[in-house]
């Protein structure tokens, strides 16, 4: 079924169908969100208003994990069945996914500084969140690291599986360490411990950003897409007026 | 809606970090969108200029490339 995508062209008709739909369920699901985190939710007994910071937090850390996996999926279809399309979604992905982990690791610093005393600690949890941004940033600095893009390409879907490593360690940093990030309450063996009416906003939020995800990838691999095709155009313009046989390197696109 | 603004106090954290979160995503937004419409839109001119010929060996260039 995915070769059928291996095809950028397919790919495209897919990706262009289905986004106006995602784009117009990220507003309506983020606007739904935003009016049950600030209007339709009460403030917690312990936090108290400190809790809406949790309706942004908690969703951008899933999607700092979420994005994440999904490059290394990404990168492994493109290492193991080569296919095309692959590696230039995990490169879409990766600014999202940073974003994402920015978000998290600041609206984090904001929710803690009234709540513990303090910016930032050095838990586990925090502290490998924090490894996942750089992570990120290192994905996106060895992809653009080569004139060839395909060995940019393979060099950074390497380190996306390797680094995969740090999804468990941040997902269960708070039952290995001691630490002063809180234990899990959603996404917990049993129901989860947050009240329904906090639970609405925080879900909601959650599938905004999803969908969100999604929309910024679609958008982000047509741009590489076009990209890519201008430079083959190019290459296929010099070496029709020069008449040499076509072995110039690639060069990624414009990633811009 | 002062005492909504105010935010039992803690507001200096709270609209910070939402206007953090849609500044953030709204930027990555408008700069992808940006560079998609600027990509596409080259592409699109380079596509029309150049005859079949060269189209077909631009496809082939592509392919070869991955």
């Amino acid at each position: 079924m995915l070769h059928r995508f291996a095809n950028p062209t397919r790919f495209l008709r897919l990706a262009n169908a289905v986004l106006p739909w995602l784009t117009g369920m990220t507003v309506l699901i983020i606007g739904t969100g935003i009016y049950f985190a600030f209007a339709a939710s009460p403030p917690d007994y312990q936090q108290g208003e400190t809790v809406r910071i949790m309706y942004v937090h908690v969703p951008s850390a899933w999607m700092a994990m979420f994005a994440y996996a999904f490059i290394a999926v990404a990168s492994a279809v493109g290492l193991i069945w080569k296919h095309p399309v692959a590696h230039v979604c995990a490169l879409a992905a990766a600014p999202v996914g940073a974003c994402f982990t920015l978000i998290c690791l600041t609206t984090g610093s904001l929710w803690g500084k009234p709540m513990w005393g303090t910016w930032w600690v050095w838990d586990a949890r925090l502290t490998s969140v924090l490894i996942l941004f750089f992570l990120y940033l290192a994905f996106i600095a060895l992809a653009n690291a080569f004139d060839d893009s395909s060995r940019g390409e393979k060099a950074s879907a390497v380190l996306a599986l390797v680094g995969s490593v740090i999804l468990p360690v941040i997902k269960f940093s708070v039952d290995w360490w001691n630490t002063l990030h809180q234990p899990a309450s959603v996404t917990k063996v049993g129901m989860p411990s947050v009240d329904a009416s906090m639970l609405t906003p925080l879900m909601l939020m959650a599938l905004g950003f999803t969908t969100l995800f999604f929309v910024l990838v679609i958008i982000r691999t047509r741009s590489e897409l076009a990209a890519r095709r201008v430079n083959a155009l190019r290459s296929a313009r010099i070496h029709s007026e020069t008449g040499k046989p076509e072995t110039s390197p690639t060069t990624g696109g414009n990633q811009g | 809606m002062v005492e909504f603004l105010n935010m039992g106090g803690y507001a200096e954290f709270i609209w910070p970090s939402w206007a953090i979160t849609l500044v953030v995503l709204g930027v990555l937004l408008m700069q992808s969108l940006k560079s998609m419409r600027s990509n596409e839109r080259l592409l699109a001119d380079m596509e029309a200029q150049s005859p079949r010929r060269r189209r077909r060996a631009a496809q082939k260039a592509e392919k070869v490339e991955g």
